[in-house]
């Protein structure tokens, strides 16, 4: 079953094409790594999907629904209730500790819940850390708690940019085990990377270059 | 959530949060000292406007008719006298505590060393007690006060207290020069009822025609022409609020006021309503406004008040570039946290609500803190210039609140525009 569908996607920054008439589907639960060279337009195919942009041409249809001409402010409350991001920066809140950070992503959906953080936190093997502000966290455990802020509320696609780029072998590793969990959960999964490692470990590697897809296949090494 | 959010926002930026604090302290505490000041200032400068003199006169009312008729200051050649009892009135009025000095006068034309001169009889530094239906009114006034400007250039100012009799008088510059003589001289006088022999303690320099005439003692000028127990004019001066709309009808005919608008202007300190106070209590006086000096007033007080108020509009312009800069630059400094706020899912409206109750909360701390400081600001400006203390009004407190409100909002616009334009992708991902 189709989650997301790309049509005849375009992105122009003036004459410069970032997407070129992009098409691509993925189905409900599929794990997807887009690959490709800096300036390829990962990440504007990633804001894109996430709704925090809009293409120049072509359509984003999304769970069935043409989202490509709703107002700012509806694609805002459909990327909160959809999508859950992760970032190779991170983005916490540096004032916030490990708990408050994921229960953020709560308030701004519905009602923040602690027990419910707690859980998210633990999921990922964080509930220890939890009231620990992120300077006291390691690359890897902020990684991970950014991950728990992406879940908590839900979403139907993770959207991970880079998820590992910062992050030192074992940290990537717990990284990717984490998605493999959620993968086996039914969770779908975006992951944008330049790093083959990653990229090899999903179940589908789409390779970008110039903003264009030059190539689609299934992964024959994905381990379920 | 919300105001851990806050509480940790406060933790996060407490340098940044106490340099908007302070901005906003400045702005309060200058709004503050100069729109209590402005209030205040009327009567400060009113009280300062003393010292140049009487603001009202009181004359017999005939002359008053004549001087209307012929526009002349003096009443013509006919001598028309007050009885010397009337002065005790003038504690008697309503306002008589705002009168802080009178004295009556008395002038004419004597001859001293063969040289006809201009006598003036009045009160110098006179004690002088009233006795009206069991009470006992006393002040001590006279031109001491009233002709503050006077420099004293030989000998020293009539003490009427300290010497013995009232033969005694004061010379002004250019009749001591015309005359020949000096502090402690006599001369002879002879005026139209008596002769009399006057010695000189103090010569004056004033810069007006008075130096051209000899001042003595309302008593010895009473004798020498010939009005004992009478004066001609009286000196009064008081502290009073300026004119306004409602002043200004009273001026022209006090009857075409309402009842209510009558009793505001007779329990107002306008010098119409003191002047028509004095003539009820003396029928047979007409006061009148020195107009030169209520104009002054007038001027000066509007002047001064638009100083205030352009200091004040300066200081709220300063305070609100100040804020501006340091809003838009705490927000740019959390764009990745503002852009992260709006990529989980929060509008703009909920994070414009954030950032205003950090600004806000901080504006509050602010201004209280500039409340306090504007009141120290105003004591200094009160004690320094008018020497004496600046009332604090309520009015001013709820204004400087309005206006820091109002100034912490348009601060915080361009900071506002700066969230409302925010691009989670670019801040997040850095562009394509």
């Amino acid at each position: 079953m189709k989650l997301l569908e790309l049509k005849n996607v375009s992105k122009r920054y003036g004459s410069l094409y970032a997407l070129d008439n992009v098409n691509l589907s993925i189905d409900k639960g599929e794990w997807i790594a887009i690959m490709g060279p800096s300036g390829s337009g990962k990440s504007t195919m990633m804001n894109i999907i996430s709704c925090m942009d809009k293409p120049t041409d072509g359509q984003v249809i999304f769970d069935g629904r043409d989202i490509t001409k709703d107002s700012r402010r509806k694609l805002t409350e459909f990327h909160r209730d959809k999508i859950g991001l992760v970032f190779q920066q991170f983005h916490l809140i540096n004032y916030l500790n490990a708990v408050e950070n994921v229960m953020v992503a709560q308030y701004y959906h519905s009602m923040p819940d602690e027990k419910e953080a707690l859980e998210a936190l633990e999921r990922v093997g964080l509930k220890d850390r939890a009231k620990h502000l992120p300077s006291q966290l390691s690359g890897g455990e902020q990684q991970r708690v950014c991950i728990a802020r992406a879940l908590i509320n839900s979403p139907e696609l993770i959207l991970a940019d880079e998820p590992t780029g910062n992050l030192d072998e074992a940290n990537e590793n717990i990284v990717l085990d984490l998605f493999r969990q959620l993968h086996k959960e039914g969770t779908s999964l975006i992951v944008v990377t330049h790093d083959p490692e990653v990229g090899e470990v999903a179940e589908r590697i789409v390779r970008l270059e110039h903003g264009k897809i030059i190539s689609d296949k299934k992964n024959s090494q994905f381990d379920k | 959530m919300f105001f851990r959010m806050i509480a940790g926002a406060f933790r996060r930026q407490w340098k940044k949060m106490l340099m908007i604090a302070l901005t906003v302290a400045l702005g309060a505490s200058i709004a503050t000292a100069m729109l209590n000041v402005m209030l205040g200032v009327g009567d400060k400068i009113n009280e300062e406007l003393k010292a140049y003199g009487s603001n009202i006169t009181v004359v017999p009312n005939s002359q008053a008719v004549i001087s209307d008729l012929y526009d002349v200051e003096d009443g013509g050649e006919k001598e028309e006298y007050l009885a010397e009892e009337t002065l005790g009135e003038f504690l008697t009025i309503f306002w008589a505590n705002n009168i802080t000095d009178f004295a009556p006068v008395i002038d004419t034309s004597v001859t001293v060393k063969g040289k006809e001169m201009k006598l003036i009889g009045t009160w110098f530094d006179h004690h002088f007690e009233f006795r009206k239906k069991g009470t006992v009114y006393q002040r001590d006034t006279g031109i001491i006060n009233l002709r503050s400007w006077w420099d004293i250039t030989d000998g020293k100012w009539l003490d009427e207290a300290a010497l013995s009799g009232d033969a005694y008088a004061m010379a002004g510059k250019r009749a001591a020069e015309a005359l020949g003589v000096k502090a402690g001289d006599k001369i002879e006088v002879k005026g139209s009822g008596n002769t009399e022999s006057l010695e000189i303690v103090g010569i004056f320099e004033s810069g007006d025609d008075e130096e051209e005439c000899i001042f003595t003692t309302l008593f010895a000028a009473q004798r020498l022409s010939g009005a004992e127990g009478k004066y001609k004019k009286a000196e009064v001066s008081a502290i009073t609020s300026p004119d306004d709309e409602l002043a200004q009808k009273a001026a022209k005919n006090p009857d075409l006021l309402s009842g209510d608008e009558y009793d505001l202007w007779y329990c107002t300190a306008y010098v119409s309503s003191i002047c028509f106070q004095i003539q009820e209590a003396i029928p047979e006086a007409s006061a009148r406004a020195v107009r030169q000096i209520a104009d002054s007033e007038g001027k000066i007080l509007e002047k001064t008040e638009l100083l205030m108020a352009l200091i004040t509009l300066m200081s709220l312009i300063g305070a609100t570039l100040g804020i501006s800069n340091l809003v838009t630059s705490s927000v740019m400094e959390r764009s990745a946290e503002l852009a992260l706020m709006k990529a989980v899912g929060a509008k703009n409206g909920q994070i414009t609500r954030l950032v205003m109750t950090e600004i806000i909360l901080t504006a509050i701390a602010g201004a209280a803190a500039g409340y306090f400081m504007g009141y120290a600001f105003a004591q200094v400006i009160g004690q320094t210039v008018f020497s004496s203390a600046i009332e604090m009004s309520g009015m001013v407190a709820f204004l400087v609140t309005v206006l820091i409100i109002a100034v912490t909002f348009v601060g915080s616009i361009p900071a506002m525009r700066t969230i409302l334009r925010l691009r989670p992708s670019e801040v997040l991902h850095g562009g394509h």
